[in-house]
């Protein structure tokens, strides 16, 4: 998200904690192993890293600041001399508090590990140390004529690093899939210290996918200090398309015709009226401002099919009561239409000083449904709620924008979004799509997991950490062991 | 959603059972280590159980088999890109091995399509994890760790899957490329096969695009290719920079020779299914393997041979899983190489 856009509203887990004895130590021998300018517990910073891209707040004891794979298996090590939890964060831009320092944890941030390590173009592999940002891997590769697929809507601002820990998604997942698809390896620093590699540049390792369970563990198994993932071809026809729908109904059946067709679009956006408005007041992109919905339609491959494709969206989409199709002329006007959708939380800047982003996923065929019910609570809450999200694959993203000044706002806030989630899951759906639980929505994992299903993945989190120190309290509720079973906490927060 | 009430039968017969094997169809019995002997034998349910094609998504019992799971999806224009090499093999029997298919190239491997696994654990418990929607991130990632753990986590029992409308065109074809060029010539080829003669390729897609690439690489069609097939078979896996050398090797054409093997390679991917004539033909080409990083997984005949041939990575880590799944080890014991020391190739039976 770009910065500066959004003035965080945040609730604090707990009190900073200003320096004492203890994090001297910890410090002293931090900066020891790494080097004297590579350690810090200033007030100002540690402020600076008690939270991440979402709203809850913790507190760090150190910050570190490791160059390579061996300084953050010493500072690994350091903690657990010290008897410290320890946090990877890389850009900090996630929303779940996935990166929130809970317990007083070392901070070991990667952004300083930046190498683009190696590239093989003929096998379309490039090893990457964690703190490369997504945007800037597919630069350094577009003159060999490939990119890297997920995109998600930080991509300028986000580490490959922290997208590996989330399992990252982009509106372009829908038809190449997100970051879990594209890592075959990741070098990581265990809970003790020790590094393994999970994975291979081979098809198959024998044994148990550690790589799969590694990516989107949210930092509670390890952290990744090299990985390798999968480069594609940037295809040689893209297009893309503008749908206007009079009713979200419309737009929803749009969608559901398309995969009928038998086409799986390169993306598949949906934005309805408020959002629709809101952006195109903002970066005039030739949105309608009329519209109930548009649908923002991409399509690649060889010549011939795209433009079959795209006669059979247009097609589906004039079905379906689309007013209009328009079909990007050029590069330039793809882009504009682009720069709309990801334009969207610079637009609502305008609007209200706060918004909270929700990211929840639904089976398509609920969409229209579960978009019926999420605007019938923000009525209810008397909240500003518009949506724009990946209708593909059925990943919402209400957005509701408020101002924190105005007095209870935020319950009002916090009640949409607990209803909002459980709507979704009503539906069939999952939590999230691409944010990750965190800490954000931690206490809402018993809504989809049962006691035995909690207790599987705690097993699966004891086993890669028997420390239990990598980024502790994070995804599972407290009492996920059986055995341990207590009730969720009071003030639980989603 | 607690599920402990799914599956009772099942659930029952694994808590009460000493020791568990899973039981599909059979097709990949040998895969990997040594049937376990004396294990109770359960069967997980069949039937698919909800389709429908707006999500492109499958809900399968384990135990329904891959053919048939195509036919109900094919009635409605879709596919999953399972592609096991005997369509009888059940939907659990493949996961739980493992094995990807020859259109990994385009799709990606097995553990791609899976998005929610229900097992029955060691003490007949039914645990889900992941979720029934293409894009999920709630929670770590039991489904893929469930996709090649040779039924030692738990009996799967019921998945979901997901889909792909049918392409409009798929074509095998042979080229006169040299098969180390053909990826670059066309988009997303389905499968690049060479056996060290004849370059195979599998176009799929619009109807248009397929006849515009195989133009582009000269192919002649031709009917689907056989894969390599004699009573010892085993897939090498190896970074697919590496396939050159072990190619080369294969072949006779310098490197090492193996005589009585017969392979074919999938291009950039790196998977090389081999089938031998003898146990020592595929031991030969198990060293071929070894001796450009890569590894070679027994899946029939052979019986005197490891499994596996390497110790598995991170096998403290693994053990740690398995026994956290699985404390006893009644579930499938001996299918991976987790209890004891890893056993290398027996010399006795080898070279």
């Amino acid at each position: 998200m770009p910065a500066g856009v959004h003035r965080a509203f945040r609730r604090s887990l707990g009190p900073i904690v200003t320096s004492n004895d203890t994090t001297d130590a910890l410090l002293a021998d931090l900066r020891a192993t790494l080097g004297p300018d590579r350690a810090r517990a200033e007030p100002l910073e540690l402020a600076l890293y008690s939270r991440d891209a979402g709203v809850a707040r913790g507190s760090a004891a150190a910050v570190c600041f490791p160059r390579n794979g061996y300084d953050v298996a010493q500072a690994v090590r350091v903690a657990a001399q010290h008897d410290r939890p320890f946090v990877v964060r890389g850009s900090g831009t996630g929303l779940a508090g996935g990166a929130t320092p809970l317990g007083d944890p070392l901070v070991i941030v990667t952004t300083q590990m930046n190498r683009v390590l190696g590239v093989d173009a003929d096998e379309r592999v490039a090893w990457v140390e964690p703190g490369v940002l997504n945007l800037d891997l597919s630069r350094e590769v577009a003159h060999l004529g490939l990119h890297y697929a997920p995109d998600p809507s930080s991509q300028q601002a986000c580490t490959i690093g922290g997208n590996v820990g989330t399992n990252a998604g982009g509106p372009h997942c829908l038809a190449s899939g997100v970051t879990s698809t594209h890592v075959l390896a990741v070098e990581c620093v265990m809970g003790d210290g020790s590094v393994a590699q999970l994975g291979g540049l081979e098809p198959d390792v024998p044994g148990y996918d550690l790589r799969g369970c590694f990516v989107g563990s949210e930092g509670t198994m390890g952290i990744a200090t090299r990985v390798a993932v999968r480069l594609t071809p940037n295809p040689p026809v893209v297009r893309t398309l503008l749908l206007d729908f009079m009713s979200i109904e419309d737009a929803a059946a749009t969608v559901s015709g398309i995969i009928a067709a038998g086409i799986v679009p390169a993306a598949l956006e949906m934005m309805d009226a408020e959002i629709t408005r809101a952006v195109e007041d903002y970066v005039g992109a030739g949105y309608p401002r009329d519209a109930a919905a548009v649908l923002l339609v991409e399509l690649d491959g060889l010549p011939d099919g795209v433009a079959h494709q795209v006669r059979e969206v247009e097609r589906v989409g004039k079905e379906h009561g689309a007013r209009h199709v328009r079909v990007a002329a050029d590069e330039a006007e793809r882009a504009l239409l682009w720069k709309g959708r990801k334009s969207a939380f610079g637009a609502i800047a305008r609007i209200a000083p706060d918004y909270y982003l929700h990211d929840a996923v639904v089976p398509r065929t609920k969409l229209v449904d579960v978009l019926r019910q999420v605007y019938s609570i923000a009525s209810e809450q008397q909240l500003t709620m518009m949506n724009v999200f990946h209708a593909g694959d059925g990943n919402l993203h209400p957005l509701i924008v408020f101002d924190a000044r105005e007095p209870g706002v935020w319950e009002r806030v916090e009640r949409a979004g607990d209803e909002i989630l459980a709507a979704c899951v009503a539906a069939g759906g999952v939590l999230s799509g691409e944010h990750g639980i965190g800490i954000e929505k931690r206490d809402a994992m018993p809504l989809i997991f049962s006691a035995d299903d909690l207790d599987a993945q705690a097993r699966l989190r004891d086993a890669f950490d028997p420390s239990g120190r990598a980024n502790p309290q994070k995804v599972l509720p407290r009492g996920s062991r059986c055995g341990e079973l207590t009730r969720v906490p009071e003030g639980a927060w989603i | 959603m607690p599920g402990s009430s799914e599956f009772p039968e099942l659930c029952e017969a694994v808590a009460a059972a000493p020791a568990v094997s899973t039981v599909g169809s059979r097709t990949h019995w040998e895969v990997g280590g040594a049937p376990p002997i004396g294990a109770v034998e359960v069967v997980a349910p069949s039937g698919v159980v909800v389709f429908d094609p707006d999500d492109l998504t499958v809900t399968v019992n384990a135990g329904t088999t891959c053919a048939d799971l195509a036919a109900v999806l094919g009635a409605r224009g879709q596919e999953c890109a399972l592609d096991p090499r005997d369509p009888a093999a059940t939907v659990g029997g493949v996961l739980a091995t493992g094995l990807s298919g020859h259109r990994r190239l385009r799709w990606g491997p097995l553990r791609d399509r899976v998005l929610e696994v229900r097992f029955v654990t060691a003490d007949g418990r039914v645990v889900k994890g992941g979720g029934p929607t293409v894009k999920n991130v709630s929670g770590f990632d039991l489904p893929r760790l469930l996709v090649g753990s040779l039924g030692t986590l738990g009996v799967i029992a019921r998945t979901t899957l997901r889909c792909q409308p049918l392409p409009a065109a798929s074509v095998w074809c042979t080229t006169a490329l040299d098969p180390f060029a053909v990826r670059a010539a066309v988009l997303r080829p389905a499968c690049i096969r060479y056996d060290g003669s004849t370059t195979h390729v599998l176009l799929e897609g619009e109807t248009a695009d397929v006849a515009a690439e195989l133009a582009t690489i000269g192919g002649v069609e031709c009917p689907v290719p056989a894969w390599p097939d004699a009573p010892h078979r085993g897939r090498i896996s190896v970074p697919p920079a590496e396939l050159r050398p072990l190619l080369d090797g294969l072949g006779g054409r310098g490197g090492l020779s193996v005589p009585g093997v017969e392979w074919a390679a999938e291009m950039g991917v790196g998977t090389v299914h081999v089938a031998a004539a003898t146990p020592d033909a595929l031991v030969g080409a198990r060293e071929a393997a070894e001796t450009v990083g890569g590894w070679l997984l027994r899946e029939q005949g052979a019986a005197g041979i490891d499994g596996f041939g390497i110790a598995l990575p991170n096998l403290a880590l693994m053990r740690r899983i398995a026994e956290a799944f699985d404390p006893t080890g009644k579930c499938a014991p001996g299918r991976l190489p987790l209890v004891r020391d890893p056993v290398l190739v027996e010399q006795s039976d080898g070279i």
